[in-house]
């Protein structure tokens, strides 16, 4: 068996390093470019989500590369990412790629399933094995993601514009040449210091927009366009509410303090929405009234285009800009590369929270 | 008295290239409304090149705004003191000139936004680029197709006494409900006017979802022009509408307020001068094979000097000027 699996944002890292300490070879799939995007649109349905044809392009990239079994996570919700790993199955057969699927759903939908899929995966390795890798992959998770919420912080303050970012790539490069748990630590540790060092700009208080929407949208930078680093690069201090390190604690570790603390956002959302329907829109309600009570300039809602959930969403969330006093902005994206009118728009939306900002002076900021 | 002092504000949009010429008092002496037909450069060069003619003797240029998609390009080649968004620099032109707006309705040729303001402040905003039914470029198509004259669009919409009813969700089911219409007889004031009306509502559907929308309303962009869109927004806003008297300029004029208040504060213009744009200006594009991204990076040269660089994300060749 030759794993594979979808992109999403540097959930690869981790995922790599898990699956190398269980001693299952991997080949996590080319970086996504125009090329995945134009080999899943080629054979994915034209009306579906884009997050399914990125998906699909990895896919195709990662067999061609040598993989034979793809591992995704599924969902029984009203949402289509339930139906992923079904059709995608389906369309790489029809394509005459001999591939297995396996999806892992929620214990509660299929127990059996599961652990059948489970077995598979874990090709006979004992419990032994598998919790070992998963107690040495569980901290990378999270370093990964503090490395990257620390170039967040400096690429807003940074004193040489793309001092960040050069770093950041030069990680990326890195990681590829570098197998296991422990090397992928190591690395980590040595570009977090190497970041702490870039220069700040003295004295400079950025404004805080706080990102939300569909999980992959938000975490996938491709698919954003780049969302986090266009602001970013505009001196502005971003935050999103999904991360994988957040996916990985609520849903997979027993994380029972953070797990409650996300109860209680949730339950601020509910008298704009009382129940799930389906993908994350109930989070994307309930974090932007976080959002605003932490007291951040602006929010903006990432989605792909024609996604359920966030539609429903976006619907509301006029309602919250307006009770809660936060200008929110919706960015929709398609299987557009071309990114002047996002541009113009992060742009527009930034100048106005400034011009609001000079007109409010004094107003409490919540810092953390 | 010294020389007069003039600043230039240059809109490069999809459709057309607007650039104007005013004083610091903000009297328009020049208005240059082309087509831009695809090639940016040639017809910003050319009609600068008209311009720099026209202007009065003892006057220089104090300041540049650039604004519009092709705000970079335009910015590259003259040399801009100032690069701003069209939300920005429209926004800037209503409250300048009419500093009691509160609601800002442009529509472009390919995109149409709707502009919020409080207080003399852009609090909020609204564009649409995707949605082709809501831009002046389908009006054009369709008026081309019924043989009418743009100009004569509005005229002949208001002289319509019962409006057919267009689906405007879509540029596709429009136009097909326009020739089932067309085809069953029916007058074509009255579906001109149906089509204003499908226009204006996809709008307000559309752009102007959840937005508060109070009086003073300002309409500016080309389509401001058309009666019949000005009237439909009135009866269905049922409030005044204003059209500022430059509003196929605004964008323009509000690139050239904000190279004024940048100039203000830098005192020395980048402007290149109309002498250099004499030169010639290569553009050229690549792909870049430093990663697997193949970011196409466009490269601006005037003979061999390259003047800017855009379109890599990671910003290697934008920093390696």
């Amino acid at each position: 068996m030759v794993l594979t699996f979808p992109h999403m944002g540097q959930m690869y890292i981790p995922a790599k390093a898990f699956f190398e300490e269980m001693g299952i070879e991997t080949i996590p799939p080319p970086p996504v470019t125009k090329k995945t995007l134009e080999l899943g649109t080629k054979y994915s349905p034209e009306l579906v989500c884009l997050p399914f044809k990125i998906n699909l392009g990895n896919y195709i990239e990662s067999i061609e590369k040598g993989a034979d079994t793809i591992v995704i996570t599924g969902s029984c919700g009203p949402c289509r990412f339930g139906l992923y790993g079904i059709v995608q199955v389906e369309i790489l057969r029809e394509l005459g790629y001999d591939v297995d699927m396996l999806i892992l759903d929620p214990p509660r939908e299929d127990y059996p399933k599961l652990m059948e899929n489970l077995k598979k995966l874990g090709e006979g390795k004992d419990f032994k094995t598998v919790s070992r890798a998963a107690r040495k992959a569980a901290p990378i998770v999270i370093m990964c993601d503090k490395l990257y919420e620390l170039a967040v912080y400096k690429r807003a303050r940074e004193k040489t514009k793309g001092d960040t970012d050069r770093i950041l790539n030069e990680f990326e490069a890195a990681t590829e040449k570098i197998h296991g748990a422990d090397g992928i630590a190591k690395l980590l540790k040595q570009y977090k210091e190497e970041l702490k060092q870039v220069p700040e700009k003295k004295g400079y208080k950025p404004i805080y927009i706080g990102l939300v929407g569909e999980i992959y949208t938000l975490i996938e930078p491709y698919v954003n366009l780049n969302i986090e680093q266009k602001l970013g690069l505009l001196g502005v201090h971003v935050d999103r509410n999904m991360r994988v390190d957040w996916w990985v604690r609520t849903h997979l570790l027993p994380d029972i303090p953070l797990r409650i603390k996300e109860k209680i956002i949730l339950r601020r959302g509910q008298p704009y929405l009382g129940m799930c329907i389906g993908g994350h829109a109930r989070q994307t309600i309930a974090h932007s009234i976080d959002y605003a009570r932490k007291g951040y300039d602006g929010i903006i809602q990432v989605m792909p285009f024609a996604c359920m959930p966030e539609v429903v969403a976006q619907s509301i969330l006029p309602s919250v800009s307006k009770d809660k006093g936060i200008p929110i902005m919706t960015f929709t994206v398609d299987e557009l590369t071309g990114d002047g009118g996002y541009n113009t728009r992060l742009e527009a939306f930034v100048d106005t929270i400034k011009q609001r900002k000079r007109k409010d002076k004094g107003r409490k900021r919540y810092n953390g | 008295m010294g020389e007069c002092e003039l600043y230039l504000g240059i809109d490069v949009g999809s459709v057309s290239t607007n650039i104007i010429v005013m004083d610091k008092n903000l009297n328009v002496l020049e208005k240059n409304y082309i087509r831009t037909q695809g090639r940016p450069i040639q017809i910003l060069k050319e009609s600068l090149m008209e311009l720099s003619s026209n202007l009065p003797l003892r006057s220089t240029i104090a300041g540049v705004g650039c604004t519009g998609s092709g705000r970079e390009l335009a910015g590259a080649i003259v040399g801009a003191d100032v690069v701003k968004n069209e939300i920005t620099a429209h926004g800037m032109a209503a409250i300048t000139f009419l500093p009691d707006t509160s609601t800002v309705i442009e529509i472009g040729g390919q995109d149409s936004k709707m502009i919020i303001i409080r207080n003399g402040i852009i609090t909020d905003f609204a564009m649409n680029t995707v949605c082709a039914a809501g831009t002046g470029s389908f009006l054009d198509r369709q008026a081309s197709r019924l043989n009418i004259p743009i100009s004569e669009f509005g005229e002949l919409a208001e002289a319509s006494k019962a409006p057919v009813r267009i689906a405007g969700r879509c540029a596709v089911f429009a136009e097909s409900d326009m020739v089932h219409k067309q085809q069953m007889g029916y007058e074509v004031e009255d579906i001109v006017k149906g089509l204003c009306i499908a226009l204006v509502r996809n709008y307000l559907n559309n752009v102007g979802k959840g937005k508060e929308i109070l009086p003073r309303v300002v309409f500016q962009g080309g389509v401001a022009a058309n009666r019949g869109i000005k009237n439909a927004f009135e009866d269905m806003l049922g409030t005044e509408i204003t059209v500022p008297e430059h509003y196929d300029v605004m964008g323009a004029l509000g690139a050239a307020i904000l190279a004024r208040e940048e100039t203000k504060k830098s005192k020395i213009t980048k402007f290149r001068g109309f002498e250099r744009l004499k030169d010639d200006f290569i553009s050229t594009s690549f792909e870049c094979n430093g990663c697997p991204n193949m970011c196409e990076i466009v490269e601006i040269k005037i003979g061999n000097q390259i003047v800017a660089r855009w379109g890599d994300r990671c910003g290697k060749w934008a920093e390696a000027q």
